[in-house]
């Protein structure tokens, strides 16, 4: 195995793209793909403790967050589904219906 | 040996395509380059030694995720927004919290290194020899200790299900109907 600062630098790699991703795409349905891609930087976190401290509970977490990532990536698309039948645009700056 | 040619393989196949992923304009691009990442990640994981993550990564991720994106992504006219300039001042954003979190977190680690006792940097994982088989280690676990959360996990699935129909219903439709 390797060290473990092997994959903790991976994880923040991963976690940095992920944010520069949220910040910079207008593409809405691009935004919640980097945002999965967070997620899944969290998730080598999560194993490679687990793997580290021999507890299965590491996984545990990670499976949960594997949940939640299909949950929040149904409700989000179901969203943004919506928004474009309204709106015909998936483009975060064009969402300004509150800003005045 | 092959532990490290295996991890710089998997690190770099998913950093790289995680990289094109945000720079792509086209957004069936980017979710192939986010496949590739995801796939990478589960080599890792599988190299973790956690063998019942790297399926559920990939069927449900791979499998099930990504063609939730991509059937969203044809649904969805985008042929408008490859046209368009992305911002410059967002850019600039981005640039400042990727050094500052990278920044931020990288001193933390290098200083968790240095500081005697502190066990960020452990060597002592068990071999991969001695490790008690993966999927019987993380059921158990799942089902004694953490049965609760399970079952608010499966509810709260059941909620998003529910709410991702109603909301992506469309109303007009069924108004008529």
């Amino acid at each position: 195995m390797m060290s473990p600062a092997h994959y903790l630098f991976l994880s923040l790699a991963l976690f940095i793209i992920g944010c520069i991703g949220v910040i910079t795409r207008r593409n809405v349905i691009v935004v919640l793909m980097s945002i999965e891609l967070i997620l899944n930087a969290v998730n080598i976190n999560l194993v490679l403790f687990s793997r580290i401290f021999g507890d299965a509970a590491g996984q545990v977490f990670a499976l949960f967050i594997i949940a939640d990532a299909a949950a929040e990536a149904a409700v989000g698309l179901g969203i943004i589904i919506a928004f474009f039948r309204n709106r015909e645009t998936v483009l975060a700056d064009e969402m300004d219906l509150l800003k005045w | 040996m092959l532990d490290s040619i295996l991890f710089y393989f998997f690190a770099g196949v998913a950093v790289l395509s995680a990289a094109l992923m945000v720079t792509r304009r086209n957004a069936i691009h980017s979710a192939v380059f986010l496949i590739t990442t995801l796939l990478a990640t589960a080599g890792i994981f599988l190299q973790l030694r956690a063998e019942f993550l790297f399926i559920a990564q990939i069927i449900l991720y791979v499998g099930g995720i990504m063609v939730l994106f991509i059937f969203v992504i044809m649904l969805v006219r985008l042929d408008v927004a490859l046209h368009h300039i992305r911002f410059r001042l967002q850019r600039f954003v981005a640039l400042i919290v990727a050094l500052t979190l990278g920044g931020y977190i990288s001193a933390i680690l290098f200083w968790a290194r240095k500081l005697p006792g502190q066990g960020l940097f452990i060597q002592g994982a068990a071999p991969a020899e001695k490790l008690s088989p993966n999927s019987e280690k993380l059921a158990e676990s799942l089902f004694s200790g953490y049965l609760l959360p399970f079952e608010i996990a499966s509810v709260l699935l059941l909620v998003a299900m529910v709410g991702a129909v109603v909301m992506a219903k469309n109303k007009k439709g069924a108004g008529e109907s």
